[in-house]
Formats: C-alpha cells, sequence, structure tokens
C-alpha cells in the first residue's frame, strides 16, 4: 500500500500511549552538564563504589569456564534459592525458590512486568508522589492510571493510610509503594504500614513494594511490606543488587510474590526478555554468600556522608530532615522562593553543583531538590561551600 | 559508649587528621565527647600514633625494605618471646611477627641501600644465637599498602544525572 492511500487519515509514527508521556525532568540538566567540566555532581544515583572485587571476580571466573548460556526464564535455580533463604533469614518470609521467585533485569524490569500482569486498561494504581520516576510510565504503558497521593515535608514524606484511602474508586486495583524512597530518603515504620495493609486488604488491593534500598537504612529498620501478616500473596515485592552491592551495571534484580501473579509476570518476561544476563545472576549468587560484609562497610561509610550533608544543608539554611534510608537528602529550598528547576539550573551555570529539581518527581516534590550522598566526603564539603555561595547570593538580589 | 568509640576510631584509622569538629559533622557525636573519647584511647594506648600513609616512591626517595624470615630454637620458658624483643629493639626492623608455617618470625627490614640491609641481616640477625636460618626476600615494588591500592586505583564512570 502506498502512502499516499492514507492520506485521509492523520497518522503518527509514534503511538499515542507513548506521546502522552511526560519528558524527563532530568533531560535537560544531563544536556547542560555534558558541556561543562569542574561540577560535582549530586545528581547521581547509584553508589560511588565499583563492585566489590571478590563479587566481579566471581563474574569473571563463569565467563571463563563457558557459562554463557540462557537461563531458565525464572533465572539461575540456584540464585532463586540463594534468595529464598536470603529473604527468609532476614525477614522471616518463605517463598518458593521454585515458582514464586522471579530474577528480573534489574528493578526497573520488574515494576514493568508487575504493572503489566495486573493492569487491565483504565485500571488505577495509587501512587504516593513525589514518586520515582519510572512509576507513573510504567503504569501508563501497562494501560493503567497512576493516581497521586502527595506527602510533605510535615509528615516526613510519609503517606498516610487516610490519604490512600481518599482515593480509592472502584477501579482502584493496586497500591505502589517504595521505601526506603528515591528521592526523599524516608522509610515507613512499621506501625503506619499496618494501616496500609489493612486498606489493601479491605479493598481487596495489591500491593507492588519497591524495597531496592532495603539494605541501606540509618538507625531505624527497612520493612518488608510482605512480612506483614496477611500480605504474603496481596504483595508483589521488587528487590535489587544494584544499591546494596554497588552493582548497578549488572541489570539484576529479582520479583516476589504468590505463583499465580510470578507465573503472569514470568509469561511476560519469557517473551521480552527471556533471561537476566547470566553473568550478573553469577555475580548476585556470589554477592549473597559473602557480599554481606561489604554492604556493612558501604552502609556505614553512607552514614557518615549522611550526617555531613544534613547538617551542611539545614546550616546554609534549606530545611532538610534526616533521611532514614537510601542516599538522598531531599532539602527544601522553598525559603528562596524558586522553582526547584529553575534553582537547580542556576545552581549549576553558577556554581557548577548538580542536583536533581523536585518538581521531577511530581508536583508535590517542588520546592524542594534531590541532593545525593553518594560521593565522596570532600565532594560533599566542596558542594556545601558551593551551594552555601549561591544561596547567599540568591537572597541578596530579595 | 563503645559503639561511639568503634565509630571515632574508624574514622581517625582511615583520617588521621580528622578534627573533633569533623568527627562530630560525620557521626553527630558531640565535639566534647569526641575529644575526651580520644584523649583516652590515647593515654590507655588504644590509639598508639597518627600516621601517614605517604608512597616514597614518587619522590625518589631511595629506601630499601626486605622481608626477612627467621628460623629461631625457642628457648626454654620463654619461647620465642625473648629472641623476639631483642630483635624488635633494631630501629631498622620495622614490623615483626611471629608467624604459623616454614619459619618463625616474619620481619620487615627498612634502610638505605641494599648492602646495608645485607649487612644487617647478616651481622646482628644471623649472628644471633638463638637464630638457626634466615631467608630475605628484598621487596621491588609496593601495590597495595595498608589496604590502599597505590597506583592505577579505578575510577567509576557514572552517569552524572541519574532517576
Amino acid at each position: 500500500m502506498s502512502p499516499q492511500n492514507r492520506t485521509n487519515e492523520k497518522r503518527y509514527v509514534i503511538s499515542e500511549r507513548v506521546r502522552s508521556l511526560s519528558p524527563s525532568g532530568i533531560r535537560k540538566f544531563f544536556d547542560l552538564l555534558s558541556s561543562m567540566e569542574g561540577v560535582i555532581s549530586l545528581g547521581v544515583g547509584e553508589p560511588d563504589f565499583p563492585t566489590p572485587w571478590r563479587i566481579r571476580e566471581a563474574a569473571i571466573y563463569s565467563i571463563e569456564k563457558g557459562q554463557t548460556n540462557y537461563t531458565s526464564n525464572y533465572g539461575l535455580l540456584s540464585l532463586r534459592e540463594e534468595l529464598s533463604k536470603y529473604l527468609t533469614d532476614r525477614y522471616g518470609v518463605v517463598y518458593e525458590p521454585v515458582d514464586e521467585i522471579l530474577v528480573t533485569v534489574g528493578v526497573s524490569e520488574g515494576l514493568d512486568l508487575a504493572m503489566r500482569a495486573i493492569l487491565d486498561p483504565g485500571d488505577e494504581v495509587i501512587i504516593p508522589e513525589p514518586t520515582y520516576v519510572s512509576y507513573n510510565p510504567c503504569v501508563t504503558l501497562a494501560g493503567g492510571v497512576p493516581v497521586p497521593v502527595p506527602t510533605s515535608m510535615e509528615t516526613k514524606f510519609h503517606v498516610r493510610a487516610e490519604d490512600i484511602r481518599k482515593k480509592i474508586t472502584t477501579r482502584t486495583k493496586a497500591i505502589l509503594i517504595g521505601y526506603p524512597n528515591n528521592p526523599t530518603g524516608a522509610v515507613m515504620p512499621r506501625a503506619e504500614l499496618e494501616k496500609i495493609a489493612s486498606i489493601a486488604e479491605e479493598h481487596n488491593l495489591i500491593v507492588i513494594s519497591d524495597e531496592v534500598y532495603e539494605r541501606l537504612v540509618y538507625d531505624t529498620e527497612a520493612v518488608c511490606f510482605a512480612s506483614i501478616p496477611g500480605m504474603r500473596d496481596r504483595t508483589i515485592s521488587l528487590g535489587g543488587f544494584s544499591k546494596s552491592y554497588a552493582m548497578t551495571g549488572w541489570r539484576i534484580g529479582y520479583a516476589y510474590s504468590n505463583a499465580q501473579i510470578i507465573e503472569a509476570m514470568m509469561k511476560i518476561h519469557q517473551y521480552t526478555m527471556l533471561c537476566a544476563p547470566i553473568q550478573g545472576q553469577m555475580a548476585a549468587i556470589e554477592a549473597l554468600r559473602t557480599g554481606h560484609s561489604f554492604v556493612e562497610e558501604m552502609r556505614k561509610e553512607y552514614d557518615i556522608r549522611r550526617n555531613l550533608m544534613v547538617s551542611g544543608l539545614n546550616k546554609i539554611g534549606l530545611e532538610c530532615l534526616e533521611p532514614q534510608g537510601a542516599f538522598y537528602t531531599f532539602p527544601s529550598i522553598k525559603s528562596l522562593n524558586m522553582p526547584s528547576s529553575e534553582f537547580a539550573e542556576q545552581l549549576l551555570l553558577e556554581e557548577k553543583v548538580a542536583v536533581v529539581p523536585g518538581s521531577a518527581f511530581g508536583v508535590s516534590g517542588e520546592g524542594h531538590i534531590r541532593c545525593c550522598y553518594a560521593v565522596s566526603q570532600n565532594e560533599i564539603e566542596e558542594a556545601l561551600i558551593r551551594i552555601d555561595r549561591f544561596v547567599k547570593k540568591v537572597q541578596e538580589k530579595w | 559508649m563503645n559503639e561511639k568509640r568503634l565509630a571515632i576510631l574508624q574514622i581517625l584509622e582511615k583520617n588521621a587528621r580528622a578534627t573533633t569538629q569533623d568527627i562530630s559533622r560525620m557521626t553527630g557525636i558531640e565535639e566534647t565527647v569526641a575529644a575526651t573519647t580520644i584523649k583516652e584511647c590515647e593515654e590507655n594506648g588504644i590509639i598508639v600514633k597518627y600516621k601517614t600513609l605517604i608512597n616514597w616512591d614518587l619522590i625518589q626517595q631511595e629506601e630499601v625494605r626486605a622481608l626477612v624470615e627467621i628460623r629461631v630454637t625457642p628457648k626454654r620458658d620463654l619461647g620465642f618471646d625473648s629472641v623476639a624483643e631483642r630483635i624488635a629493639r633494631f630501629p631498622e626492623v620495622r614490623s615483626l611477627s611471629l608467624v604459623s608455617g616454614n619459619f618463625d618470625l616474619s620481619v620487615v627490614l627498612a634502610g638505605q641501600n641494599m648492602k646495608d640491609l645485607a649487612n644487617f641481616v647478616a651481622q646482628k640477625l644471623a649472628a644471633l644465637e638463638d637464630v638457626s636460618s634466615t631467608a630475605t626476600h628484598f621487596l621491588l615494588k609496593r601495590y597495595k599498602e595498608d589496604g590502599v591500592v597505590l597506583e592505577g586505583e579505578e575510577d567509576v564512570h557514572r552517569l552524572p544525572i541519574a532517576p
């Protein structure tokens, strides 16, 4: 058929669904940054450590042995067995390695699979805001409708159960939460999560819990949502190796839930991804077997940097909660009366410090910036000096 | 208390120049508490000394190091301690440990040149009454010292902005 035959109807190359996705709020900064030198970036989103040598060495050895094949769609059974054991030892939850755990290409794929597995067109997913940038697009791409629940500094960015309840309609299918949280660093206490659990039970909702930062908590416990009584079969839990073991580039995550849901996710996974890369899976096995002390060492170092960053920002006058997890601070810039994207852009141009504007994480992220403290202590100190100088300049202009 | 002390010591072990103010900002421990803790540790010998790790190779400072394996005939009642104490007193001896395996004492020596060290081993160490044999290994290149890789520490190439 020649193109002329179609001229009567307007046709787009790109699908309506993809056109409707809003562009990433950080793309602009990426382009700006790549043309600049001497920038200290607090806009990073991954550890500054390379993967521990033991883990890398295990992957190299597996390549030498010729382990270069596809694995089971579910992932290597030995990895799923290690995961099952880890989850039981750490959180007391019991998931069958054979059919209740799925190895994914990072948590990102797990999230996508979860959405596509459970959503029918028009189904609503309730998501606390500020929101990690992938959550809404993943829901939209799966045909669902994201329903934001704003949170604020006043409630420590904890989502309140009653606010979730207000958003429930007949189309609500699931609640999507992520604690420890990117971008706020918030960690929800067990008692508050239990309230969300009872709403899920009452309205027969599925809970997708993104727990990729579970190992990075400070002076508090990370709650495995599925360990709350009654939540085991209602929760799709997503975990990963990227943040805990500094393994972002390996792209290995995992999902665990009841066998019916995991099978549905696996069905999509087998047709679209087939399996996660085997070297990453081999590395992940080594990480689970011998990487614990390394995680703890990194966590301690992040804790020191967190203290430096929080006390520094507060001293500058950018009010900042003490984040209890992940490696982000989310200070308020409301006292400066300027949009977060403008703040971030000017800070980058004038003082060469990159941060992520809070507006990239939804409307309720406005008035904040995200500063990552997975950078060296020296860089944090220097960044604080520059931010202080910038804030003073802005204040003088009034 | 012990937890705070541990946190302070771990910081100082990595950076002996960290001030009490730095430590306070890094841990949330009060400056005065940090100062008292450090003083106590200095007094009771937990903190032995503050040292700087220097890569002498970079300033062409000639210094030769050797690892010496020493076999000793242990003394009745005293074991290895008496000979070890004797050896430890020589300023050329930078470190000294009793080890398991084919020999008994492991010694690291430092000196101006190979000849000095060779003479020292021949005239002082090997000549000791209780020493039955020595084997000297001159260090040719230092790759890692005190947990720090001296050259070619890897860079991490991260995206400057990530979600």
